[in-house]
């Protein structure tokens, strides 16, 4: 027999899987997180402007932020991590957010089946009650297997 | 391109990620992200944010060109997206255009899609609403 694997902790893992790729290009970061919802924030950033002359955020990176935190929601549920990828992502934008502002994308993970993981969720820029966006998506089981956190350390992702 | 319009088709972070214009058809623009570190999710396939990044300028871009078109200045605000993504990207250049299916004076609705080699093959599709704010009109 061997060890279990430790659960999925979410402080502990998150900001090393955002520290590369897309996300570590964006500079992802680990916020907040409970049972089965995960939150990360996105730091206001010149060159990710959606406008010319306005100060806020393009809202591309809003979808990447509520993607990534979407996954992590799934392995904090679960308590295990494996690759998953997104099937649909929807997101509705509610108004735009602050000027220079951080964006907040908090996700909660309400069901999973065997091969599929149901998230819901919001962008919001300080306020979690006054949410910029929000979210609503499905992701896919893609390897049935876990990742034990050693091998994901060497810089292995398993979201996108 | 001899009819391609005088607009801008990239924010900065359509540009920061590496997004450029590939080519003109149909009267809207085929934009292109060559694969880097930037675009990239899980090892060996590109991130699905990224993707709907690369979605949503090209859907912004067909339609600052159609309104071009007509005259029209006007700056947009994003309603809503919903991206369904088909296929892994590969590490390789990927595309994607938009086709308007409706422009109306307050809203567009739009239809993009995604793909690498083959644009039959699409690794991502996407319809995206837009708010239409004209220039010279009333805010709001």
């Amino acid at each position: 027999m061997s060890n279990p694997q430790p659960r999925f902790d979410p402080a502990v893992a998150a900001d090393f899987l955002v520290a590369r790729a897309h996300n570590g290009w964006l500079g992802m970061r680990f916020s907040d997180h409970g049972a089965d919802w995960v939150e990360m924030e996105l730091p206001w950033r010149e060159d990710l402007l959606g406008e010319e002359g306005r100060d806020v955020l393009a809202s591309g990176p809003i979808v990447s932020l509520l993607d990534m935190a979407g996954g992590l929601s799934i392995w904090t549920r679960t308590g295990e991590f494996r690759a998953i990828a997104t099937l649909d992502l929807r997101v509705d934008y509610t108004r735009p957010a602050r000027e220079r502002n951080s964006v907040f994308g908090r996700v909660q993970c309400y069901r999973t089946t065997r091969s599929a993981a149901f998230v819901r969720g919001i962008a919001h820029d300080g306020d979690p009650d006054d949410p910029v966006a929000h979210m609503q998506a499905v992701f896919m089981t893609i390897d049935k297997r876990t990742v034990d956190l050693p091998a994901h350390r060497n810089g292995e992702r398993a979201n996108g | 391109m001899v009819d391609a319009p005088d607009i801008a088709l990239l924010t900065p972070y359509a540009r920061s990620l590496g997004i450029a214009l590939d080519r003109w058809e149909d009267d809207a623009p085929v934009l292109h992200v060559d694969f880097s570190e930037a675009v990239l999710g899980r090892p060996g396939a590109l991130h699905g944010g990224a993707i709907s990044g690369l979605l949503e300028t090209a859907g912004y871009g067909a339609l600052r060109a159609a309104l071009a078109r007509t005259g029209r200045e006007a700056s947009f605000v994003p309603i809503n997206i919903t991206v369904q993504f088909l296929r892994a990207g590969d590490e390789k250049r990927s595309y994607a255009s938009a086709r308007i299916v409706k422009l109306g004076r307050r809203t567009a609705n739009l239809s993009v899609e995604a793909w690498q080699d083959d644009p039959a093959k699409p690794i991502a599709s996407a319809v995206m609403n837009v708010m239409i704010r004209d220039v010279d009109s009333d805010r709001g």
